[in-house]
C-alpha cells in the first residue's frame, strides 16, 4: 500500500503546477485551522467592532492600535481577520457537506449497483434527473423552502452534491459487479455485505477521491455564491461570499479592497483545489498509468 | 420515427407530471398554501372567502387537480409584490434572460470550439497548455467573482462599459438591436459564458484528440487530404454531437446561472426576479419559476435527443427500426 | 542482354529503415528493407504481426506516427525519389500517386459521413473540380470495382454496407486518382472467405487492366499464394526471403518461410501435424538494438553457432533468394 502511495506521489510530482497547488491547499487549510490564534481580531465579536474603523484602506492603523494590513470592511472589521475566519467557515461547511454527500451518495450508488433490479433503476433515475438540474438551482430552491442558516445551507449543499458521488460510485461498482470474480465471490458462503465492502467499495475509491476533491471546491464556490446572493449565512458570521457581497456596493466608489481580498482568497482556494483534483485524476486513472 | 417521437413526448409529459406533484407537495403539503396563494396583508374575512375560492378546504387530491388545472391553463396566481399575474410578470422578464443566455452560449461556442480543436490537434504545444490552464480557471472560479473582476476592470478602471443595467428594449423586448444595448450586454454575457467556455474547450479537446488518433483520420491522410480538411471534415462532424449536447443541455444550466450574473450586473431578467422573490417571500413567483424552468429543461432534453438522430446516422437507423 | 532500357519499377524501396523509441532503446521496426514492384505487378509482403510489414507501408507514404521515424532509405516512384520530400509535396503524392487500403474499413471510413462525402473529399484533395463532378468520379470508381447501383451506395453511411462492400469502397477510393501503386494493408483479413475470394479476383483484374502496382501486406500466405506475382517474407524488420510467388511457396528456403508455408492447412495431407514454431524474441545487442546475426536463430530448428554472424544472401535462381546460413534444400 505504501508502495502504491509512493508511486502515486512520483506520478503526481511530474506536474510542478500541481505540486505548488498542493502546497497552497495545505497552507490554506493551516491558515483556516489556526485562524483564532493568528488573526489580530475576533471578527464575530460585535462588541469589539468600532464603526469609526469602517472602510479603512489597507495599511492604516485603526482604533485597536494595530495595522489593518488588508484594510477594514463596512462594519469596521479587520479584513485580514475576517478573511481568515471566513475561510475557516467556508472550509468547514464545504468539507462537512462534502463528507455527508460522499457517504450518502456512495451508499446509494453502491446499493443501486449491488442490488440492481427496480431499486437500482429507480435510484439511478432519480440521481440522473437531479444531475440534469444545475446545482445552483437546486440549492436555490431548497434555501428558498427551508430558510437561511448553517444547517439549511448544509442540507442544500448535500442535496446538490450527493448525486455526483452516487453516479460515480454506481458507475465504478456496476462495472466491477459484472466481472467474474464478483460472481465467484457471491457464489461462496461469504456474506453479500462482505463482498460489497471488501470488493466493490475499494474499486470505487479512486474515482471518488477525485470527485470529492472537485466537489469540495464546488461546494466552496456554491456556498460563496449563495451567500453573495444573500441566501447563505447570517450577516454576523460572514463567510468569504458574504464579505465579497458586502464590499460589492463599495466597488464602484473605489474602495476595492473590501471585495477584492476575500475574492482573491476564494479564487486561489478554489483554483488550487481544482488543480490538485485534476492531477489526482491523472494519477488515479488507470489509462494514464505507465 | 413518429412512434419514437410520441414515446419521447409521453416520457416528457410524465416527468412534468411528477414534477408538478413534487412542487404541489412541497408548496401545499409541506408549506402553508394559504401563505402561498393569499396575500398576508388580507383581512380575516377576505382570507376565509379566498380559502373557499381557492378550494383549500377540499381534500388534497382535489386540490391537486385544481392546481394542475390552473398550471395547465397558465394561471399561477398574482405576485404579492408586483400585484400582476405571475405568468405575464415572468414572460416580461424572459427576453432579457434569453438574449443574455444565447449571447453567452454563442461566445462560448465561437471561442471554445476553435480553441478546443487547436488544443486537441497540438496537445504538446505551449499555446495548448495555456488554453487548457485557462479553461481550468474558467470553470473553477465562481461566476460572481469573475463578474466583479470584469466590472472592476472594464467599468471602474478603464470606464469602457457600464457596470450594470440593460439598454433600451427594442422589438420583441430585446436590447440587441441597438449599439447601446450591446454595451450593456457585453460584460454580463462574457461573464456568463466563461464557465461554458472552459467546459466546451475541455470537451472539444478530448473529442479532437480521439478523432485525430482514429483510423479514419489516418485513412484521410493517406488519401492526401490537406490537414485543414482532415480537421474540417472529420473532426468537426465527429465532435458535432457533443457540442450540440452541451449547447442544448448546458443552455438550461446557463439560464440557471444567469441568476448570479443578473444579480451582479443588475440585469432585469428572470434570475434577478427569482432572487427578489425569494428574499421578498413572493411564493407564487417562486412556484411558477420552478415549474417553467423544469419545463424548459424537459423541452431542451427532448430537442437535444431529436437532434442526435439528425447528426448521427447510427442513432437514426436504430430509431427508425 | 536487352538493348532497350527497361522502364523503372512503379514502386521501389531501397534500404528503408524506420525506428521507434522503446523501453530498452530504439526498436528497428523496419531494418533495411528493399524491394521493387513493376507496373501491374502484385508483390505480397508476408510476415507475422510485429514483423514490420505495416510500418513498411506507412513509411513509404511518410505516415509513420511520431515518435517513430524513417531514418534511412529511399522510396522511388516510377524512378522519381519521393522519400525526404516536405510535408506539402508528400501530401500531393499521397492518394494521387500512391494510395493505401487498410484492414478494417469500418474503422477507416468515418461512420458519421456519407460514403460519397468521403470519396468526394478524396477526389477534391488533388483535383479542383466541383462537388457534383467529384461525386460523379466517385460513382465511376465504385462501378470499376463492381459495386451495383453505385449512386445509392454514395448516399449510404458505412454501417449500412456489408463488410465486403465497404472494402470495395476503400479500394475504389484508392483507385480514384489512378495511382501508380496501391499499398494494401491486410485488406481482406476482416472478411469471410468467399467475399475474400471475390475481392482478390477483382484486385487481380484491376492490376492487369489498369497497370497499378500493388504492395499486398498480409500475414496470410494462403491469400497471397493465389494473388501475388512475387513474395517478400519479413521477419523482425528484415526481408529474409524473396522470389516469384510460386517458387517461394513450392520450395521455401528460409526455415521461417518453411514454417509459414507449413502453417497453411491446405498445403498438408489431412491429419498431418502442423509444424510448431518455438517462441522467442530476436536477439539483441548490449545497446538494445538487434545484432547483425540472423534474427530468427532463437526460434530456428536449424540454428547453429554460425548463425550469430550476419547471414549470407543465397541465390536459388530466377530471383529467388534467402538470407540464411542453413537454407532448406529443395524437395526433389
Amino acid at each position: 500500500m505504501s508502495g502504491a502511495i509512493a508511486e502515486g506521489w512520483r506520478e503526481y510530482r511530474r506536474s510542478p503546477v500541481a505540486v505548488v497547488a498542493l502546497l497552497v491547499v495545505l497552507a490554506i487549510v493551516a491558515l483556516a485551522l489556526l485562524a483564532p490564534w493568528i488573526a489580530p481580531q475576533d471578527p464575530y465579536d460585535q462588541a469589539g467592532l468600532d464603526l469609526f474603523d469602517a472602510r479603512l484602506p489597507p495599511g492604516e492603523v485603526g482604533s485597536g492600535g494595530y495595522v489593518h494590513w488588508l484594510g477594514t470592511d463596512n462594519a469596521g472589521r479587520d479584513l485580514l481577520s475576517a478573511i481568515l475566519y471566513g475561510l475557516r467557515l467556508s472550509l468547514m461547511i464545504s468539507v462537512s457537506a462534502g463528507t455527508v454527500a460522499l457517504v450518502l451518495g456512495t451508499a446509494i450508488g453502491l446499493s443501486a449497483a449491488y442490488y440492481g433490479g427496480w431499486f437500482g433503476a429507480l435510484a439511478m433515475r432519480v440521481v440522473d434527473l437531479q444531475l440534469s438540474l444545475p446545482a445552483i438551482l437546486l440549492a436555490l430552491v431548497l434555501v428558498a423552502m427551508l430558510g437561511q442558516g448553517v444547517p439549511q445551507l448544509m442540507a442544500a449543499l448535500v442535496a446538490a452534491q450527493y448525486a455526483y458521488f452516487a453516479r460515480t460510485a454506481y458507475g465504478a461498482a456496476s462495472a466491477e459487479r459484472r466481472k467474474d470474480y464478483i460472481e465467484a465471490a457471491l457464489s461462496t458462503p461469504l456474506s453479500g455485505r462482505r463482498v460489497l465492502l471488501r470488493h466493490l467499495l475499494p474499486n470505487t475509491l479512486p474515482p471518488l477521491i477525485v470527485v470529492v476533491t472537485v466537489q469540495i471546491a464546488t461546494a466552496i464556490s456554491l456556498e460563496a455564491t449563495l451567500s453573495f446572493l444573500g441566501l447563505g449565512l447570517p450577516i454576523t458570521r460572514p463567510s468569504l461570499g458574504l464579505l465579497i457581497s458586502n464590499g460589492f456596493q463599495f466597488l464602484l466608489s473605489g474602495r476595492y479592497w473590501i471585495s477584492v481580498y476575500p475574492g482573491i482568497t476564494l479564487m486561489v482556494t478554489v483554483l488550487a483545489i481544482n488543480l490538485v483534483g485534476d492531477q489526482l485524476r491523472q494519477v488515479l486513472n488507470p489509462k494514464h498509468r505507465r | 420515427m413518429l412512434g419514437f417521437l410520441l414515446g419521447r413526448l409521453a416520457q416528457a409529459a410524465l416527468v412534468m407530471l411528477v414534477m408538478s406533484v413534487l412542487v404541489f407537495l412541497g408548496v401545499y403539503a409541506i408549506g402553508n398554501p394559504i401563505d402561498v396563494l393569499i396575500d398576508p396583508a388580507a383581512s380575516p374575512d377576505m382570507r376565509a372567502a379566498l380559502i373557499r375560492q381557492y378550494g383549500l378546504d377540499l381534500p388534497l387530491w382535489q386540490q391537486y387537480g385544481h392546481f394542475l388545472g390552473n398550471v395547465l391553463s397558465g394561471d399561477f396566481g398574482n405576485s404579492f409584490v408586483f400585484r400582476i399575474p405571475v405568468m405575464s410578470l415572468i414572460l416580461s422578464r424572459l427576453p432579457a434572460t434569453l438574449e443574455l443566455a444565447v449571447t453567452a452560449m454563442l461566445i462560448a461556442t465561437l471561442l471554445g470550439v476553435p480553441l478546443g480543436i487547436w488544443a486537441g490537434y497540438r496537445p504538446e504545444a505551449r499555446s495548448s497548455k495555456v488554453i487548457m490552464a485557462a479553461s481550468v480557471f474558467g470553470f473553477s472560479v465562481p461566476t460572481f467573482w469573475v463578474g466583479l473582476l470584469l466590472i472592476l476592470a472594464f467599468s471602474v478602471e478603464f470606464r469602457w462599459l457600464p457596470s450594470g443595467g440593460r439598454g433600451p428594449a427594442g422589438p420583441l423586448g430585446l436590447s440587441i438591436f441597438s449599439a447601446d444595448g450591446w454595451t450593456y450586454l457585453l460584460l454580463p454575457a462574457l461573464n456568463l459564458s466563461l464557465f461554458k467556455l472552459g467546459l466546451l474547450i475541455r470537451l472539444v479537446r478530448a473529442g479532437t484528440e480521439e478523432v485525430m488518433a482514429s483510423e479514419h483520420v489516418r485513412f484521410a491522410r493517406a488519401q492526401g487530404l490537406p490537414e485543414w480538411q482532415v480537421v474540417g471534415l472529420h473532426v468537426l462532424k465527429n465532435i458535432g454531437i457533443p457540442i450540440v449536447t452541451v449547447f442544448g443541455l448546458e443552455f438550461g444550466s446557463t439560464l440557471a446561472f444567469a441568476v448570479v450574473t443578473e444579480t451582479v450586473f443588475n440585469w432585469p431578467g428572470m434570475g434577478k426576479l427569482i432572487i427578489e422573490s425569494i428574499t421578498a417571500l413572493d411564493r407564487p413567483v417562486m412556484v411558477a419559476y420552478l415549474i417553467l424552468v423544469v419545463l424548459l429543461f424537459v423541452v431542451i432534453n427532448l430537442v437535444v435527443e431529436l437532434t442526435y438522430g439528425f447528426l448521427d446516422p447510427r442513432v437514426r437507423l436504430k430509431s427508425g427500426a | 542482354m536487352s538493348t532497350l532500357k527497361e522502364a523503372p519499377p512503379a514502386l521501389e524501396v531501397r534500404g528503408l529503415r524506420t525506428q521507434f523509441p522503446g523501453r530498452q532503446g530504439l526498436v528497428r521496426a523496419v531494418d533495411g528493407v528493399s524491394f521493387a514492384i513493376r507496373r501491374g505487378e502484385i508483390l505480397g509482403l508476408v510476415g507475422e504481426s510485429g514483423s514490420g510489414k505495416s510500418v513498411t507501408g506507412f513509411s513509404i507514404l511518410g505516415l509513420v506516427e511520431p515518435p517513430g521515424k524513417v531514418v534511412a532509405g529511399e522510396v522511388l516512384l516510377a524512378g522519381r525519389r519521393i522519400s525526404g520530400l516536405d510535408g506539402a509535396a508528400m501530401r500531393r503524392i499521397r492518394g494521387a500517386e500512391v494510395a493505401m487500403v487498410f484492414q478494417d474499413p469500418l474503422m477507416t471510413l468515418n461512420p458519421v459521413l456519407r460514403i460519397g462525402t468521403q470519396m468526394a473529399a478524396a477526389v477534391r484533395a488533388h483535383d479542383r473540380v466541383s462537388r457534383a463532378a467529384a461525386w460523379d468520379r466517385a460513382e465511376q470508381a465504385l462501378t470499376t470495382v463492381g459495386i451495383p447501383s453505385p449512386r445509392a451506395r454514395l448516399d449510404a453511411y458505412p454501417h449500412q454496407l456489408s463488410g465486403g462492400m465497404r472494402q470495395r469502397v476503400a479500394i475504389a477510393t484508392a483507385l480514384l486518382h489512378r495511382p501508380k501503386a496501391i499499398i494494401a494493408d491486410e485488406p481482406t483479413t476482416a472478411l469471410d472467405v468467399s467475399i475474400q475470394g471475390q475481392i482478390l479476383a477483382e484486385v487481380r483484374r484491376l492490376a492487369d487492366e489498369t497497370g497499378t502496382a500493388f504492395l499486398w501486406i498480409t500475414h496470410d500466405l494462403a491469400v497471397v499464394s493465389s494473388l501475388a506475382d512475387a513474395l517478400c517474407v519479413m521477419y523482425a524488420g528484415r526481408v529474409v526471403e524473396r522470389g516469384p510467388a510460386d517458387a517461394v511457396i513450392a520450395a521455401p528456403r528460409h526455415p521461417y518461410t518453411v514454417a509459414l508455408v507449413g502453417s497453411v492447412p491446405s498445403g498438408h495431407a489431412p491429419g498431418a501435424r502442423l509444424p510448431q514454431l518455438a517462441a522467442g524474441l530476436p536477439p539483441r545487442g548490449a545497446d538494445g538494438a538487434p545484432d547483425s546475426g540472423c534474427p530468427f536463430r532463437t526460434r530456428c530448428p536449424r540454428a547453429t553457432e554460425v548463425c550469430a554472424a550476419p547471414p549470407p544472401e543465397r541465390d536459388f535462381g530466377a530471383g529467388h533468394t534467402a538470407l540464411c546460413h542453413h537454407p532448406v534444400e529443395a524437395a526433389a
